[in-house]
């Protein structure tokens, strides 16, 4: 036990020794050095930054000393005192570097490991292909018009220019239903003659959809189909047009190089009527001409059964297969597996065509 | 119509080194569909000799007679074959193909021994070198029409090119040669030939060689005949035309016949040969009436409609018109005197009949497409030249024509008209001359008057002119320009709905499926549908394509059930499918549309009239599931697909439609063909749309399918357009949790209990749900505990605990008062 008024007794104050205060300094920073890891450390606070460690005890010290050495004696307690903290903090630093390194190892796992719980689905791509065409025409201008599949012969036909005794109307093409005057549409152009009967020029419509003619399904036929077709009436509405709007569309879908060639041709609808052909480079079997659809001036006798002035309006309508297109833009070498509904199949597309 | 190019070369003069490539643009861009160009010297390759029979030894003690020959094919030493015919001499010349040689259709010649002797090659029938299907024996060819080791092609007649080409309906003059050699003198700008210009043709006489009496205008606007008396029935047809005859895929029959055929492809009018003496009286041409009977060439007896012509005699009809003759008034073999009939008949009637009886012949297609009305007496001409020239006999001075036809009105045509349509400046000049090289008379200036030739009836109408002027002014110098942008409105609510729709359900694992609308009736039975149930009533097809599925469907779930079944056969077990797609709903009142004309727009009542017979077709959405909805994998078990997955397509889809969930409600339901107790409806503000659920078990045994297959059905149309999304206040105070479980009855729905207790707890509920659900007889009989996270939050402070427990308190009373619950472990 000391006390302040103690006399001075060198003897008890030998912790206080430089070399000595020096050694502890020394030895702790020895051994926070040798801990390895931050639990080894924290161990060793106590020994020595703790109560009973060697600075504090020689802190306790100082009260031995005489006034005249109290002074220098507290400065060289404190820097050693922070000395040995500073080893302290260094190494816990050192050590939580350490530390937080070996967590992010420890915790490495495998990211190949799968983890689909929660199997993706797909669109078809005959509906993804016919939005990628809508889209592509209601941004010139265009409105997507619809029509029921199970159409008034009238506009299926009649309004069409397709006369009692044209063949198409005959068993072999066309599904007849046990309800007069309506049959299953063997196009999507009826859908055209309602818009034309419901509005007036300008006319700017695509209609896509399904279409029914009474082929077995095979590789290149299904009774049941798809078709894009378009029809614009307007003022001043030539050929030229007609082919401006083709071989755009043509590019939209095939790339830059695509453009089309004509074949005249004969529709009751389109007068003058043509097939055209599209040069699609990235065929899988060479770039060629491939047949896509038909084309032509819509018909006057057309537009009068619409009420439309064929004197003041001219226009033009063209249309194409869905499938076809899928067939030999996608390289789906059958029909059938359109229309099998295999998972497979549409899997393969995704949510894009 | 198949052809050579050496014929079409006596009407038109074609390039000399004309290529099959630039014959086939030239077909094309007429607008002609191009079957085939085949170059017949190429179908036999090798050495196709001509050879000189030098010996002859009969070998015998085989099946069949044999002969070993041995010919000089202008080599060194004779060529020795054995060769199955005996229509040959020591002598004759020869068609022999070499070894190393191969005939149409892969047939290799080569060196082997055969008959115990050794053959070299092989001797040509007619047959063999693909040059017609009817001939026995070997090609015996004339004396000195070549020499031994010469190449047989030419002498054989294997040195053409045959084209085949098909025809747009609009264009009957194509179907024959002088049709096809005028398409081609435009494109090759080449000199032309009319082969109706080839002979002079004397006109009707006063009187006629026989008596023919036409009671029918309409059905036939011209009828002529001539006669030719005593011909040699032995007279075979000249080999070139026989050659031409089978390259045109025509069958030869006999000198009277064949001259018809041939007329009929060279000049495309179609005519008939009688035999004189089996007539008997005058002929009637007259519409046949109803029941009358006619046994035609192949045999077939036919009964008649009233709106087929024929052509009788005292016995009655002989000759279906213009589609067929008939078996008692036909050339027969030793036929001497013959009435030769080239008639015009009505384009309309002649396709009808053809359909109707089903009797697409050569000349039905010809009538249907429009034959010219001015070649009856040219044909005769030329049919008694040829016959008299090969046959002998004497013809009739005398010429039947009773000649009704009425010649081609002009059209009046505004000369700028082209340019306006065709978007590429056309002057007057350009236009008269393009419409003159296709045979039109132009008159006038403006407009012009524009005269078709007879052999285009197609051409009645200005527009018709039109595409006369584009198509030889070439389709594809026509400029490409976009027409004036003009303003559209994107797509409709319901277009946008259905993509969103079908996207939200592929994003959540159900794969997009389209299937074919038709349905067998055993599905309303398989599906289990009450007696009466309104989805019974379905369309039906008059002409399916299999009599097993005849209805159009009036619900997805039978053809979805389809695929999914095809899927599961083809080795998939975890499946989830959607399609989006009509059905078709008949109307009860079933009556026919109003008739309506195409001269006019139909008047307003008229299209609503037409329109209320329509069935209605909404667009429906559907799903069906099986196996696991998420996958067993190395995270642990999977999760197998329920009710509840097909509840929450419905769900997904709904809010994929707009639809929030305040408007949604989900009740238990009974419907076919769910499972009685795993069938939930959805209704959209309180109208149901749709159901969802387990498929009932009668279901699943029906359709074979896995246990628990579940499926879900809404009706896309029914659901209201979403409607201005208004933006909700976010409040920036702390929420404030609690969580509380109820004790109800098990049979009270937890939606019920949702909405009520949603209900009572007031505006400072932000959101509730539910997290525990424990079912157990230690809550009291019949008692299930429901536990739900709520979560109130305040805009404008953060709440107090009592403010909470308040709103709590409220929201709890309210579900006991409503269903007696009470509050677990109160």
């Amino acid at each position: 036990m000391s006390y302040r008024n103690d006399p001075y007794d060198p003897k008890q104050a030998a912790l206080l020794d430089p070399a000595a205060l020096e050694a502890a300094v020394d030895d702790a920073r020895k051994a926070f050095d040798a801990a390895s890891d931050l639990d080894e450390l924290a161990a060793l606070k106590s020994v020595h930054l703790g109560d009973r460690g060697p600075v504090s005890l020689a802190r306790r010290e100082i009260g031995s000393l005489p006034p005249a050495a109290k002074s220098d004696a507290g400065k060289r307690v404190n820097l050693a005192r922070q000395s040995v903290q500073g080893a302290y903090d260094s190494r816990q630093a050192e050590l939580e570097i350490e530390r937080a390194a070996r967590v992010l190892v420890e915790e490495r796992v495998d990211v190949t490991l799968p983890w689909d719980r929660r199997p993706r689905g797909a669109r078809h791509p005959l509906t993804t292909l016919m939005e990628h065409m809508g889209d592509l025409f209601a941004g010139m201008g265009y409105d997507i018009v619809e029509g029921p599949e199970l159409e008034l012969e009238w506009a299926n036909f009649d309004a069409l220019n397709i006369g009692p005794d044209n063949a198409v109307r005959g068993s072999m093409d066309t599904f007849y239903v046990d309800l007069p005057g309506l049959v299953m549409r063997t196009h999507t152009s009826p859908g055209q003659v309602r818009t034309m009967l419901t509005r007036q020029p300008p006319i700017y419509v695509v209609s896509p959809g399904r279409a029914y003619r009474s082929d077995e399904l095979d590789a290149t036929h299904s009774p049941v189909f798809h078709q894009i077709e378009g029809l614009v009436v307007d003022e001043g509405i030539t050929m030229a047009h007609l082919r401006g709007t083709l071989d755009h569309f043509a590019k939209a879908m095939f790339g830059p190089d695509a453009r089309t060639r004509w074949r005249p041709h004969y529709f009751p609808f389109t007068e003058p009527s043509a097939e055209f052909d599209v040069w699609f480079a990235q065929h899988r079997d060479g770039p060629r001409w491939v047949e896509w659809g038909g084309c032509g001036m819509v018909n006057p006798k057309v537009l009068v059964a619409a009420g439309i002035d064929p004197e003041r309006y001219s226009g033009f309508a063209f249309g194409m297969g869905v499938e076809r297109t899928l067939m030999f833009r996608n390289g789906v070498s059958d029909m059938r597996d359109m229309v099998e509904g295999d998972v497979r199949f549409t899997a393969n597309f995704g949510m894009e065509v | 119509m198949k052809t050579s190019l050496s014929w079409l070369r006596e009407f038109v003069e074609l390039p000399a080194g004309l290529t099959a490539q630039e014959l086939d643009d030239a077909l094309t861009n007429a607008g002609m569909e191009v079957e085939s160009i085949v170059d017949q010297a190429a179908t036999v390759t090798g050495d196709l000799v001509v050879g000189r029979v030098l010996t002859i030894e009969e070998l015998t003690g085989f099946k069949k007679p044999i002969r070993f020959t041995t010919v000089d094919v202008g080599r060194a030493e004779p060529q020795e074959i054995v060769c199955g015919a005996r229509n040959f001499s020591e002598g004759d010349l020869v068609p022999v193909i070499l070894p190393g040689g191969e005939l149409p259709g892969g047939f290799k010649i080569g060196a082997r021994k055969t008959y115990g002797r050794n053959s070299n090659g092989m001797i040509c029938s007619a047959a063999e070198l693909g040059l017609s299907g009817d001939h026995d024996g070997i090609i015996v060819l004339s004396p000195g029409a070549a020499k031994p080791g010469d190449d047989a092609r030419p002498v054989v007649g294997l040195a053409d090119v045959l084209v085949e080409v098909e025809i747009t309906p609009d264009r009957g003059y194509e179907m024959s040669l002088r049709g096809l050699a005028r398409e081609l003198s435009y494109a090759f700008d080449a000199a032309y030939t009319d082969p109706a210009s080839i002979v002079t043709a004397p006109g009707g006489t006063a009187e006629v060689p026989y008596e023919v009496k036409l009671e029918d205008t309409v059905g036939c606007d011209r009828f002529s005949a001539r006669v030719v008396r005593g011909i040699d029935p032995n007279a075979s047809s000249p080999l070139w035309m026989q050659q031409r005859l089978v390259a045109a895929g025509i069958r030869t029959i006999s000198l009277p016949v064949d001259i018809t055929n041939y007329l009929m492809l060279e000049l495309g009018q179609p005519m008939h040969v009688f035999d004189l003496n089996r007539l008997s009286g005058g002929l009637v041409v007259r519409r046949a009436r109803p029941g009358e009977k006619l046994t035609t060439l192949d045999g077939v007896a036919r009964v008649l409609d009233a709106e087929d012509m024929v052509i009788c005699d005292d016995t009655g009809p002989i000759s279906l018109a213009a589609v067929m003759g008939g078996e008692t008034s036909e050339w027969q073999p030793g036929t001497v005197d013959v009435l030769l009939e080239a008639a015009h008949w009505d384009p309309v009637m002649v396709g009808r009949t053809a359909r109707r009886h089903k009797l697409f012949s050569e000349a039905a297609k010809r009538w249907e497409r429009g034959v010219d009305p001015q070649l009856t007496l040219v044909a005769l001409e030329r049919a008694v030249q040829i016959l008299t020239g090969h046959a002998g006999g004497t013809a009739d001075e005398r010429v039947l024509d009773l000649d009704h036809v009425i010649a081609p009105a002009p059209i009046a045509l505004d000369p700028a008209l082209p340019a306006r349509r065709i978007g590429l400046a056309y002057d007057t000049e350009q236009v008269t001359a393009l419409l003159s090289q296709v045979g039109c008379t132009v008159t006038g200036v403006s407009p012009l008057e524009v005269t078709p030739p007879t052999w285009r009836p197609d051409l009645q109408a200005p527009i018709d002119l039109v595409e006369e002027v584009a198509r030889l002014g070439g389709y594809n110098d026509i400029p490409s320009l976009l027409p004036p942008a003009r303003g559209g409105s994107g797509i409709t609510p319901q277009q946008r709905r259905r993509r969103t729709v079908g996207r939200a359900l592929a994003e959540n694992g159900y794969v997009e499926v389209l299937s074919y609308p038709f349905v067998a009736p055993a599905a309303a039975d398989q599906l289990g549908y009450p007696a009466d149930d309104p989805r019974r009533s379905a369309v039906r097809l008059t002409n399916p394509l299999s009599e097993q599925e005849p209805l159009l469907r009036t619900s997805l779930l039978p053809t979805l059930l389809g695929t999914l079944k095809r899927n599961l056969g083809r080795g998939h077990r975890d499946l989830a499918l959607f399609e989006t797609g009509t059905v078709f709903l008949p109307r009860l009142a079933q009556a026919a549309p109003p008739a309506m004309g195409v001269d006019r727009r139909p008047t307003g009542d008229e299209w609503d009239a037409a329109n209320a017979i329509v069935p209605d077709q909404p667009w429906h959405l559907a799903v069906a599931l099986t196996g696991d909805a998420e996958p067993a994998g190395w995270w642990g078990a999977g999760r197998p697909a329920s009710w509840a997955d097909a509840v929450e397509a419905v769900r997904i889809a709904l809010s994929a439609a707009g639809v929030t969930p305040d408007r949604i409600s989900v009740s238990a339901a009974e419907l076919a063909p769910w499972h009685p107790g795993r069938c939930a409806a959805i209704a959209v503000d309180d109208a149901v749309v749709g159901h969802a659920g387990e498929l009932h078990p009668a279901v699943v045994s029906a359709y074979e399918l896995p246990k628990r297959t579940s499926v879900a059905e809404l009706d896309l149309d029914a659901l209201p357009l979403p409607p201005v999304t208004q933006a909700r206040r976010i409040s920036s105070f702390p929420p404030a949790l609690i969580d509380v479980a109820l004790i109800v009855g098990r049979d009270v729905p937890a939606a019920a209990v949702q909405q009520t207790l949603a209900g009572g707890a007031g505006e400072l509920l932000e959101s509730v749900s539910l997290f525990d659900l424990y079912e157990s007889d230690q809550l009291g009989e019949d008692k299930k505990s429901l536990a739900y996270k709520l979560t109130f939050r305040a805009p404008d402070r953060t709440l107090t605990t009592e403010e909470t427990l308040s709103a709590r308190d409220a929201a709890v009373a309210a579900v006991s008062a409503r269903y007696g619950a009470t509050l677990r472990g109160a």
